[in-house]
């Protein structure tokens, strides 16, 4: 069969699975008053038409800024205008200011949905397609695998398609600015890359690497002759770009301001809800929250952050090739989720972006870090009555991914780039390294089955009613935590050369 | 490679996995009325002695399929007190508690490994040729792909809800084990089939013919026909006897409560109209469109009298009986003799020249497609009886594999008004596409070559303007309130001029075998 039968195939199924999960249930479904995210981006449909611009993200009495009030960047913000004015189209009632708050139809689900949908086919599936077939490595075949299981990853589609967000815009610009790279249009991708931080502010998580990336660029070419005239054009393009997408807050400095304030809520704490990350799961031994004060809390976050990002970067910076950037991208926003400041369970979908994008190269890691990721938004996915679609699609994903890509078969310690550990643990036993980590995989796999089967059907005791929520995150912390090492290690460590030579061979 | 080599079977699994993964999701779409007819079974086969399973009659939806049907609702209900036991009260009409669609779309789900097992019998009695290296490019698995993510059947089972991938695994294994030349069994399982869903009484005629010619009669004369000393007793005594005893497990406590007539009145309703609501695909569709047609010119040209006419003709269009006004009306009988007229060729053919077991398929989906085209109250689903067993013969053959894309493209597009709710019209769409694009790649790849003509190829393009029109133009448009049924009647007319031209091109090949095979005595 040709290709294109073949991808279209897959982009089929994957939209295919994207529509059928959309037929559940949505955050905050007939929760009145406050519902949930779904309510959020309607509410910001009815804002943004209803009001002026300047009006957006102050509080006022027509925009009550403790109802959803606007907290993303203004990309966002004229996203919800362009849907407003679909919706208007269709049924005036959906956005009429206060009359519409929390409206909930069988007509507006669908155009709700509908508008994800559009959003996925336009940004984020083609940015797949053209990743995995002009940067990923392997016979047409592999690459096709590569595309289907990308599309099949639980975590983006429960949560934009099933909870309701439009992760899929800001994941795909950053897809689309990781191509540009790859392909050597720095310009384009950087324009991408903008747009995706203008979007959602949470991808300053993936900024660090593009900026080394870039820079490190341009110290190759030469600082004196064509890497300045490079890092002038980029930067050129980063600022018109920003200042386009902000135009119309520019006029007032306050109005900056405010928008900013909005985006970086500094006082909502180091952490809410249950989330894996390091301080929710270090609560559980010291309750730093009580310990340290908020502004203590935030030094604090942002220092073991920048530490943990730093030797990516730094390696990145002097070699900025497409595979360090990659595995850079994992370990920047992996820090940035496990060490940040108030982070949301949501955002472990920015380290599985460019996990995602290593799918091919190191299948086993990626699959079980995609899984412990749509794992961890368990407790998320039970509360918005998912449990049958988180269910199918990650036992299909599981199955499709080791099935598709070989998981189990590449799992020598060549393969695994196990090389350092060999040499870290010279003292131990000899044995067989890749046997032990696929061991490991069956072990953390059956636990995450008997974990969500027990956060389903048992009640959890009377004096410990989180008990679950945290086992879950406790357990995907530990994960995260293995996982970060582990592509920190593979990014430092270059691969032996006979690796290289044999990945070249088999091109 | 990324993909695994052809000789170990481990991309079967795969594959019936995924179109399982597929099922599983669509949990939560909409389901029609079919669903509560089966809640409503489950209740009566658990709560009632046998003897009260077809007399009653709280639910309008009262039992209508065979006693075998009933034993296995009630071997369900069995399971289904462990999910929810309110489903198995009678009188809990209409009742969808979460727990009853998850159950309900699990035992779909679950009995479909019938379906899986007799499709990989099918996929080992495919003639194989020589060549083709790559997996994708192999008559069995173009073929396993074919049946296990057959558009069709996902939707009439997974989400409209209906049983029939397990029913068309037992069709579908009896047909492979007579590939197999192990007619015995495959007796038996037809016979099952039977007493589970009497709407394969359709294709009966194949089924009897290829025994009784091909089994019973052990050899032929050198020119193909039938040596009658060659009758076999002994064959037909074996035949016979597990055809009536299966009927005997089935009907024979029914026969011995006396209870023969009220089932058989449960089984066959002539009540119903000549055609379903919506109209199938098929010769009637056709006619009552010439009717209707007639009937405007006729008042357009005052030769007719609009009070004269029969009101439902002019004014509704889903009312279930429609009232011919100018054409003869069509009763029972007629479609009957219709029926039977269009299948005896093909059943005379295969008593001349049998063919063996591939002439008895074709003959199989002949009588499947002629009682499709001329019976009475025949539903859209009906099409997948024609459509699953035919898949067989088109990865075989060339001109089959284009007829097959003609037959299962329209057939699988008159499907569509199945699902009428909003939220389910993008699943529809895409599923069709999906697997519209899968038969058409593949299959031009196994045959190295465009299977259509340009006439067809427009066609069913036309397919794509049909859809628009009718389910995105259409309800925009002030029509939509005065002629609602207008969409209906151009899919449906639309649809029954592909499957009419599929029908008279598998009768031409038939035939056309005929003559070659005469051909070749001379």
């Amino acid at each position: 069969m040709e290709n294109w039968s073949l991808v279209s195939i897959s982009v089929l199924l994957g939209l295919t699975a994207r529509w059928a999960v959309s037929l559940n249930s949505y955050s905050g479904a007939g929760k009145p008053p406050m519902f949930g995210d779904y309510e959020a981006q309607r509410h910001w449909q009815e804002v943004t038409y209803n009001l002026p611009v300047h009006e957006w993200y102050f509080n006022t009495t027509d925009n009550v800024l403790n109802y959803w009030g606007l907290d993303y960047p203004p990309l966002t913000a004229y996203h919800s205008l362009l849907c407003a004015h679909v919706a208007k189209l269709i049924n005036p009632d959906w956005v009429e200011l206060h009359a519409s708050r929390g409206h909930e139809s069988y007509g507006h689900k669908l155009f709700m949905r509908a508008t994800v949908l559009v959003a996925d086919l336009l940004i984020y599936i083609p940015a797949v397609v053209l990743y995995s077939f002009y940067l990923s490595e392997g016979s047409n075949k592999k690459k096709v695998c590569t595309v289907l299981c990308i599309l099949l990853y639980p975590g983006l589609i429960l949560i934009d398609y099933g909870h309701f967000q439009y992760n899929s815009i800001s994941l795909g610009l950053a897809l689309w600015g990781v191509v540009g790279l790859g392909l050597g249009w720095d310009v384009l991708g950087s324009l991408a890359f903008v747009l995706s931080l203008n979007y959602k502010q949470m991808e300053l998580y993936h900024s660090l690497p593009f900026f080394c990336y870039l820079l490190g660029k341009c110290f190759k070419q030469g600082l004196a002759g064509r890497g300045l005239f490079l890092l002038v054009k980029i930067a050129v393009t980063v600022l018109v770009t920003f200042a386009l997408c902000w135009l119309p807050f520019l006029s007032d400095p306050g109005q900056v301001l405010q928008v900013v304030h909005r985006l970086f809520p500094v006082g909502r704490g180091l952490f809410e809800d249950k989330v894996a990350n390091t301080w929710c799961s270090l609560n559980v031994l010291i309750k730093i929250k009580t310990i340290l004060s908020t502004d203590t809390q935030l030094y604090f976050s942002l220092t073991t952050t920048l530490l943990a990002i730093l030797p990516s970067s730094i390696k990145l910076l002097m070699k900025p090739t497409l595979w360090q950037f990659k595995l850079a991208l994992v370990n920047s926003s992996l820090a940035f989720f496990l060490f940040s400041f108030q982070v949301h369970e949501k955002s472990i979908l920015l380290p599985a972006l460019p996990v995602c994008l290593l799918l091919n190269d190191l299948p086993l890691p990626a699959i079980w870090f995609l899984q412990a990721s749509t794992f961890s938004m368990l407790p998320l996915f039970l509360k918005d009555g998912l449990l049958v679609p988180y269910v199918v699609t990650s036992l299909a994903f599981l199955f499709f991914s080791v099935y598709l890509l070989l998981a189990l078969e590449h799992c020598s310690e060549d393969k695994l780039r196990l090389g350092p550990y060999r040499r870290l643990l010279i003292c131990m036993p000899r044995m067989d390294l890749g046997r032990v980590i696929k061991w490991k995989f069956y072990f953390s796999i059956t636990a995450m089955a008997g974990l969500s089967f027990m956060s389903v059907a048992l009640a959890p005791p009377a004096q410990l009613p989180d008990l679950f929520p945290l086992l879950v995150s406790v357990f995907s912390y530990l994960h995260f935590l293995g996982l970060l090492l582990y592509f920190n290690i593979v990014q430092i460590a270059e691969p032996p050369q006979s690796v290289r030579k044999n990945q070249k061979k088999s091109n | 490679m990324a993909t695994p080599r052809a000789d170990d079977w481990s991309w079967f699994p795969a594959l019936a996995l995924g179109v399982s993964f597929m099922k599983c999701i669509l949990i939560n779409a909409y389901h029609s009325t079919d669903f509560e007819v089966h809640r409503n079974w489950l209740a009566i086969t658990h709560s009632f002695p046998v003897s009260e399973w077809y007399h009653e009659n709280t639910s309008e939806w009262t039992l209508d399929y065979p006693p075998l049907f009933a034993w296995f609702e009630y071997g369900l209900s069995h399971v289904a007190q462990h999910f929810d036991k309110e489903m198995l009260v009678v009188q809990n009409l209409i009742y969808t508690s979460p727990a009853t669609v998850l159950f309900q779309r699990l035992s779909v789900i679950v009995t479909d490994m019938v379906f899986i097992y007799a499709v990989k019998e099918c996929c080992r009695s495919v003639r194989e040729e020589k060549g083709s290296k790559d997996l994708l490019g192999h008559p069995f698995f173009i073929l396993a792909a074919l049946l296990l993510w057959n558009f069709g059947l996902l939707i009439v089972d997974h989400i409209h809800f209906q049983y029939n991938g397990f029913l068309f695994g037992i069709l579908l294994l009896s047909v492979a084990r007579h590939l197999q030349g192990r007619h015995l069994e495959g007796a038996l399982l037809f016979t099952v089939l039977l007493n589970l869903k009497h709407i394969y009484l359709y294709i009966s005629p194949a089924y009897g013919i290829f025994l009784l010619r091909s089994y019973c009669f052990t050899e032929d004369n050198t020119d193909g026909s039938v040596r009658w000393s060659s009758f076999s007793p002994v064959r037909l005594v074996a035949l016979g006897s597990i055809v009536i005893s299966v009927c005997a497990l089935s009907f024979g406590p029914f026969i011995a409560m006396g209870q023969l007539p009220q089932v058989l009145s449960r089984l066959f309703p002539f009540k119903r109209g000549l055609c379903h609501a919506y109209w199938a695909p098929n010769v009637w569709a056709l006619y009552n469109m010439v009717d209707k047609a007639l009937s405007v010119l006729g008042v357009r040209l005052k030769l007719l009298d609009v009070a004269k006419l029969p009101k439902a003709s002019m004014t509704g269009g889903l009312v279930q009986e429609f009232q011919h006004s100018i054409l003869p009306s069509v009763s029972p009988s007629i479609t009957l003799i219709c029926t039977l007229l269009s299948i005896m060729p093909a059943v005379l053919s295969i008593w001349r020249r049998p063919r063996g077991a591939r002439g008895f398929l074709r003959c199989l989906v002949i009588c499947a497609l002629g009682s499709f085209m001329f019976g009475w109250h025949v539903h859209e689903k009906a099409i997948l009886m024609a459509i699953l067993p035919f898949s067989i013969l088109a990865v075989e053959s060339r001109e089959d594999a284009g007829i097959f894309l003609m037959l299962t493209t329209t057939g699988h597009y008159s499907l569509f008004p199945l699902l009428f709710t909003a939220a389910e019209l993008p699943i529809k769409v895409l599923l069709m596409l999906l697997f519209t694009l899968y038969s058409f790649t593949s299959l031009k790849k196994l045959f190295r070559g465009s299977l259509l003509n340009p006439l067809e190829t427009t066609y069913l393009l036309g397919l794509v303007a049909v859809e628009i029109l009718c389910e995105v133009v259409y309800p925009l448009s002030p029509w939509q309130h005065t002629l609602p049924f207008v969409p209906l009647l151009v899919t449906s007319v639309y649809c029954s001029l592909g499957v009419s031209y599929s029908f008279i091109r598998l009768y031409v090949s038939l035939l056309r075998q005929d003559g070659t095979d005469k051909h070749k005595q001379l």
